[in-house]
């Protein structure tokens, strides 16, 4: 039973991630069941899904264990060097360690989170090749979801832990003049912020509806994003910066709105109101995705490859 | 909506295949799977559609799964349009893919039968009523707690066929059924399969490459071929289409010349047995009797002609066309 009990944990995360991604859901075929109808019939799919893969992996428990311990470590590891830089070095681009734990703490959580919930559905290039996409097709809930629950795997809350630590130090060791909105944002951005990159993810596998190798292009924006929002922007190009803002707005994850809690500057000169965006941002990323994937979708159906 | 249950009409699926024909330049080519098929198939009636590989018989069961979109003409399953209402449609329908399970591979059988009770929304008693049919007919009492990588491919396909059936569908799609199954294991699906037909008027579509599924289970056969349906009706009726000959094998008192008759060629002689060929569409009795008239007869019997080697004949005239 605990693992059933764990599946609904994770469907608490998947409320707000699908909150945003879910409802462009399943190309146009609940059309019967309008937005919202269609939104919960995927998360409820999804918790399904995901309760039977956490009881597939406890069927090899010891490798669960290694697996979610390799994950936590590895994602540990890599805060280690941002530890070791500083012990030569007393700011990066300016800022102090807490600044940056904070940062990492940010972009990590968010990330990891949207990692969890969504982090499986690189697989999909594999399912339309080898055909079993198609048993899902099937079934008389969203595809959407299905893929999204696709190998759950509960070692990734290894990467959503370790961010939620780092952050919880420098949340500890910084000396913030927290104000109501302040302490607000830092849930707020987090949760959007793994809203955006669930959308990179959706946008990703239904890339792959046409490319089905191309799980590694989509990586490059996710991990590869992650790694850059984990470090000052002031070390990068102001070009990449504004590229991160205003094309793919992967700024909004923790840059824009963490600077203002931190008080610090943003390298382009935008209104501070923009800190308050990323909910907003979140849900207009939601429509692209969503129609990427109605469009990959209805491309697979069309073609069946 | 009664007879015509499943109904397609003029139906085509068209693929562009692209091709890498030099270092940037591709070609594109147009391929018609499906090429304009018509039928229409009664509820509680049971159809084997059968035809060579890339004949377009999986992408007509796509499009009847609502799987694929088809690029023409008006599909109707128990009067939905599989494409535009596919999950709505799912709740009718049972699919089985013979090569690939739909049950969790690491989990016990009762796990996937599970999941398939809460997706579906199968109210309780159904499902104990559903379930507690297909374990004791399907034999799978003893299964239901091992887990499914540990069942062999025969009892797997029973596995998945009960799968399919728990939410009471009323069109059974069965995608090769039996392929890779030993003798028992095929026995057993088969007579499960009669069964469903007759007690519970469940639709049942299926594809095969095994001939002995069709006649065992199908009065009336559908042949596909190069995406245009080539025969649609009575098993038997195959035989005249497909021009197929019977064999009388007459047994005579010693060894003889080559029998000479009207109607009939000799295929072989083997001591005193000799067989004739004759076409499977006239009666042997005119034969028999003028072969009984003019030889010292013994014994004699005659051959229906191997339903495989007709339809391979169909095939093969088909493609010399």
């Amino acid at each position: 039973m605990a693992e059933v009990e764990a599946g609904t944990e994770a469907e608490a995360t998947q409320a707000t991630a699908a909150a945003g991604t879910g409802e462009a859901g399943t190309g146009g075929v609940g059309e019967k069941l309008g937005a919202v109808g269609q939104l919960r019939a995927g998360i409820r799919a999804y918790r399904m899904i995901a309760a039977m893969w956490i009881r597939s992996t406890m069927a090899y428990r010891a490798s669960f264990a290694m697996a979610a311990f390799g994950n936590f470590a590895a994602t540990g590891l890599d805060f280690v060097g941002i530890l070791l830089m500083f012990s030569h070095v007393d700011a990066l681009g300016g800022y102090t360690l807490p600044e940056v734990a904070f940062l990492y703490g940010t972009a990590g959580a968010a990330f990891g989170l949207a990692d969890l919930v969504m982090g499986s559905m690189d697989r999909l290039g594999r399912r339309v090749r080898d055909g079993t996409l198609d048993t899902l097709l099937v079934r008389p809930v969203p595809v959407l979801a299905q893929i999204a629950a696709d190998r759950f795997a509960l070692r990734r809350l290894g990467r959503v832990t370790q961010g939620l630590l780092v952050l919880g130090y420098a949340l500890v060791v910084l000396d913030i003049a927290w104000t109501p909105l302040k302490v607000l944002l830092v849930p707020v951005m987090i949760l959007s912020g793994a809203v955006i990159f669930a959308s990179v993810f959706v946008a990703g596998a239904a890339f792959q509806f046409w490319a089905q190798d191309a799980s590694e292009v989509q990586n490059s924006f996710t991990y590869g994003g992650t790694t850059m929002l984990q470090y000052p922007p002031t070390v990068f190009a102001k070009d990449l910066v504004r590229g991160v803002t205003f094309v793919l707005p992967l700024a909004f994850v923790n840059w824009i709105p963490a600077l203002y809690v931190l008080d610090l500057p943003y390298p382009l000169d935008l209104p501070s109101w923009f800190a308050f965006l990323p909910p907003v941002v979140a849900g207009v990323c939601c429509v692209p995705a969503g129609a990427a994937w109605r469009v990959g979708l209805r491309s697979y159906r069309s073609t069946g490859s | 909506m009664e007879s015509d249950f499943i109904a397609l009409d003029g139906v085509e699926k068209v693929f562009d295949v692209r091709r890498r024909t030099g270092r940037l330049r591709r070609e594109k080519t147009r391929v018609r799977a499906v090429d304009g098929i018509s039928f229409t198939v009664p509820r509680g009636e049971m159809v084997g559609y059968i035809g060579p590989n890339g004949a377009g018989k999986s992408t007509t069961i796509k499009m009847l799964t609502g799987i694929l979109t088809p690029s023409g003409g008006r599909v109707r399953v128990a009067g939905i349009d599989p494409a535009r209402e596919r999950t709505r449609l799912a709740r009718h329908i049972g699919v089985v893919f013979g090569q690939r399970t739909t049950l969790w591979w690491d989990l016990p059988l009762r796990d996937s039968y599970r999941l398939m009770h809460r997706m579906y929304r199968i109210p309780d008693d159904r499902f104990k009523a559903n379930m507690a049919r297909c374990v004791e007919q399907l034999d799978l009492g003893e299964l239901l707690d091992v887990p499914v990588r540990q069942l062999s491919l025969g009892q797997r396909m029973r596995g998945d066929i009960a799968a399919a059936l728990l939410h009471d569908p009323e069109v059974l799609y069965l995608d090769e059924p039996t392929i890779g199954l030993d003798v028992i294991s095929k026995a057993k699906v088969r007579d499960f399969l009669r069964d469903l037909n007759a007690e519970r008027g469940t639709t049942v579509l299926l594809t095969t490459h095994d001939l002995t599924d069709i006649e065992q289970l199908c009065k009336r056969v559908m042949v596909i071929d190069h995406g245009r349906l080539v025969y649609d009706g009575a098993l038997a009726g195959l035989h005249e289409v497909g021009e197929s000959e019977r064999t009388l094998v007459v047994d005579l008192e010693r060894e003889l010349p080559p029998v000479e008759v009207a109607g009939a060629r000799v295929l072989k002689v083997e001591g005193p047995r000799q067989w004739l060929a004759f076409p499977a569409s006239v009666s042997a009795a005119p034969l028999v009797a003028a072969v009984a008239q003019r030889y010292p007869l013994v014994d004699l019997s005659v051959r229906e002609p191997d339903i495989e080697a007709v339809i391979a004949k169909m095939y093969a005239d088909r493609s010399a066309l």
